[in-house]
């Protein structure tokens, strides 16, 4: 496999734009991030789409009919929350493997006002959903459970996952790409309606539209075209195994454990080398869960390494610099290729007023329920 | 369709895996499959062990109507039309099957919840279908 690096990075403003259809969302990211690379769709040799609930829509071909038909391959993907870093992971793939040298990964999402998300599981009589008759199989319950048993475990407390949200809320303050930029006090957050115990309104992620992306190419082709060019160290993917509750209860943990393992072995880095984390912070409570995950600290510390406000920035490892899903929004398919956006930023400095000062080694994960789990290491 | 005009009405189970015997007199259970080589059980039929694989048919198992709260959440924003707060919760079974179920019987407040509580399934009708078949789900309540 070849060294791979990003070259360009672009992403609109997480929010609401009815007005427009998704691919001209995604085409006005594309254009942003073949701008940042010093590109244009000539030099591109493969496009990959993530988007989820428009994935038989073609949109990737549809962004190509905005910025330049090439007649390039164009592969669309789905893979739930993990759509948009799946794609980047597909760019990552072709330009690795040698069969191209430069590709295009755009992730981009049209949700509106949808409301809650979920599977919910096919009922079994007449066409009568289970849904809330047994038990939830829709997310903010789901998270709220994941929330619940880290309780069981270990005694964490509602108002530790709260802080989480004070936490990204006030980080999101200096991102001028987040959907919201509010900040909350504990006591706000608290206080406001519970959506599924113990995840307030404002523990969970908005629903958005919004695009990103990334311009990938070999490292030979990088240094040509910057001094400090961007490496991805690792692009790994896992699904779920075999778990005692995960055909019930969704399992979010192993899969990300696991993922962090791989990558970890993979780019030749531990958690304690990287300078900052953009992980997957549907709710406050899956942010709780993959401090542990990813290594962050030991099992069972990650109510502490709140407490000790470890992963504000300025922290030990700070973490959603961004303002996290909880503030900078979760359109599906746009996230996984924000979240490496806004690593990238941080590496090349230009991250703003949320700059993690001289960051060197960044993580961005994903998951998405079902279950996919992407993690990326990129590293100046 | 035939069979089901002439019978009029049927009982309909919400979810496959609740099984309802066609005596009255027998309780409806969970029914459950169990994998031959390495024990692994599972809700409802399948085609395969997703813990090892193997293809060999499963043993069909009842389920036990009694188990423990694994974990749960308190829902009180839900879908349209489903009605809240209510219980969501994971309940374990004896024989190494997690449900996922509504618990009724309890005030929807953490604080009457308590991890490994025990709690025994009861079936309720919970809706009438198209055809005017009753639908028949399954919840839990304390144990009494």
């Amino acid at each position: 496999m070849r060294e791979v690096a990003m070259v360009g990075a672009g992403m609109i403003k997480f929010g609401r734009y009815p007005e427009k259809g998704v691919h001209e969302l995604a085409a006005q990211a594309a254009l942003l991030a073949l701008q940042d690379a010093d590109m244009t769709m000539k030099d591109v040799e493969l496009l990959a789409s993530g988007n989820l609930y428009q994935s038989s829509a073609m949109i990737g071909q549809r962004i190509m009919k905005e910025i330049g038909q090439t007649g390039i391959p164009v592969i669309n993907v789905a893979n739930a929350c993990a759509t948009g870093s799946t794609a980047y992971r597909e760019a990552y793939m072709a330009v690795a493997s040698g069969a191209y040298d430069t590709a295009l990964a755009v992730g981009s999402e049209q949700m509106g006002k949808m409301g809650l998300l979920g599977g919910g599981g096919g009922g079994g009589g007449g066409g009568i959903s289970p849904e809330g008759i047994v038990g939830s199989g829709l997310m903010p319950a789901v998270f709220g459970q994941a929330g619940v048993e880290h309780m069981r475990n270990y005694g964490t407390t509602e108002e530790q996952f709260a802080k989480i949200a004070v936490k990204n809320h006030k980080h999101s303050m200096h991102n001028p790409y987040s959907q919201y930029q509010v900040e909350m006090s504990l006591e706000d957050v608290m206080n406001a309606r519970t959506i599924a115990w113990p995840n307030t309104l404002y523990m969970c992620c908005p629903t958005g539209d919004g695009a990103a992306a990334a311009v990938l190419t070999t490292m030979e082709k990088a240094k040509q075209l910057t001094t400090e060019p961007i490496k991805v160290a690792t692009s790994t993917l896992t699904s779920d195994p075999y778990t005692e509750r995960d055909l019930t209860m969704p399992d979010v943990n192993t899969l990300t454990k696991n993922a962090s393992k791989l990558a970890y072995e993979d780019a030749g880095v531990g958690a304690e080398d990287l300078d900052l984390v953009e992980l997957h912070d549907c709710f406050a409570t899956a942010e709780m869960l993959h401090y542990e995950n990813l290594g962050l600290c030991g099992e069972g510390e990650a109510g502490k390494l709140i407490d000790d406000k470890e992963t504000y920035v300025g922290g030990r490892i700070p973490v959603n610099a961004s303002g996290g899903l909880l503030s900078k929004g979760h359109p599906l398919g746009a996230t996984g290729v924000a979240n490496i956006c806004e690593v990238y930023w941080h590496l090349k400095g230009q991250a703003g007023g949320r700059q993690v000062e001289g960051a060197k080694v960044g993580l961005a994960h994903v998951i998405g329920l079902g279950s996919a789990c992407t993690i990326h290491i990129l590293q100046k | 369709m035939a069979e089901a005009e002439t019978q009029g009405k049927q009982v309909k189970p919400i979810l496959p895996f609740l099984h309802i015997s066609d005596n009255p007199d027998e309780k409806p259970y969970l029914a459950g499959s169990k994998c031959k080589s390495c024990g692994a059980t599972y809700l409802g039929a399948r085609m395969a062990c997703a813990k090892c694989y193997s293809t060999e048919p499963m043993e069909d198992v009842k389920l036990s109507d009694k188990g423990e709260l694994h974990v749960f959440s308190i829902v009180h924003q839900s879908a349209p039309g489903i009605p809240t707060p209510y219980v969501a919760a994971i309940v374990d079974l004896p024989e190494g099957v997690s449900v996922r179920c509504n618990i009724e019987g309890v005030e929807p407040d953490p604080k009457n919840l308590k991890f490994g509580m025990p709690v025994e399934m009861y079936t309720e009708i919970v809706h009438t279908d198209r055809d005017g078949n009753d639908i028949m789900a399954f919840k839990f309540r304390p144990a009494k």
